[in-house]
């Protein structure tokens, strides 16, 4: 079963079961801090995850992300700065290195690392 | 919130069509989207849900304090997080999303809280020992299909876990 936010490429791949939520990328499950309504959108997930019986299924849950889906209009949009300039390229760098949240993951990491009992390595936990 | 009438509604966004209007605007060669022939693979479920033990495989660049965070560049690993974890610990990594709700509350693209709750009411018998983390975004379906998918497969079976929720980012 997978839940979605981006209805035409689950579509496209082909997953056995879906539950398509409407909501901007970065949400597939919900948001933050409104465990209620995460809850209820689960619950619902679940239900569709028993009820679907047609391979290729995806289910629309009945929630939305605003009083108005004008979001979408700039959803996947590339960046153009002013009208008739060309398209500038404003994504995020596709970095070699870990990227952590935080400096202190950073250090969280180097030390697991240097331990006799690194799980990393050990290829337990990675 | 769903006090508007449909009418009002947009369709859900075209993602395939617009990053292909987007990579065009910026120059970039012709790519191939992952398309899959149907019928889709099906398995039935053996068990209701209440009965079964439930895994979880998120792309949403997930990572325990601890543990190495993921590159931005066709990263195929993965990484094992306790379902016990400290919801606390957990971070966000990813270059396609806008990181700021998933960092506020990493249950909105890991709903670890969510999924604990739902078995304490019933819904689910239990969860996997660790749920799986790993990127999206990663442009070879190549080496997904021969290296992240396989390793992924082959922990869910080791783990005897009777359903497995993917949640895409």
């Amino acid at each position: 079963m997978s839940m979605t936010s981006a209805r035409d490429i689950s579509a496209s791949a082909g997953v056995p079961r879906g539950a398509f939520l409407d909501y901007p990328l970065g949400h597939t499950a919900g948001r933050p801090n409104e465990p209620e309504l995460n809850h209820s959108i689960m619950a619902d997930t679940l239900a569709a995850f028993e009820a679907i019986d047609e391979p290729g299924t995806i289910v629309d849950l009945s929630y939305h992300w605003a009083s108005s889906d004008e979001w979408k209009d700039g959803a996947m949009r590339p960046f153009v700065p002013h009208p008739g300039a060309a398209a500038i390229d404003d994504r995020v760098e596709r970095f070699p290195e870990p990227q952590y949240q935080t400096d202190d993951d950073a250090e969280a990491a180097a030390s697991t690392h240097s331990g006799r009992d690194c799980l990393v390595c050990a290829g337990v936990d990675f | 919130m769903n006090s508007v009438t449909t009418a009002e509604r947009q369709p859900p966004v075209p993602y395939i069509q617009r990053t292909r209007e987007k990579y065009d605007a910026l120059g970039y060669d012709e790519f191939r989207w992952l398309a899959s022939e149907p019928p889709a693979p099906w398995a039935p479920l053996r068990k209701p849900l209440a009965e079964s033990h439930l895994g979880l495989i998120s792309t949403g660049g997930v990572y325990r304090n601890g543990q190495t965070a993921f590159s931005y560049k066709d990263d195929t690993t993965y990484r094992a997080i306790p379902t016990d974890v400290d919801t606390s610990h957990l971070r966000a990594t990813h270059f396609a999303y806008d990181l700021t709700d998933a960092r506020t509350d990493i249950n909105c693209v890991f709903p670890i809280d969510t999924l604990r709750r739902l078995v304490g009411e019933g819904a689910i018998t239990g969860l996997a020992q660790s749920f799986y983390t790993c990127m999206g975004g990663i442009y070879s379906q190549r080496r997904v299909r021969e290296e992240l998918v396989p390793a992924l497969v082959e922990r869910c079976v080791d783990d005897e876990i009777d359903v497995v929720l993917l949640v895409p980012v």
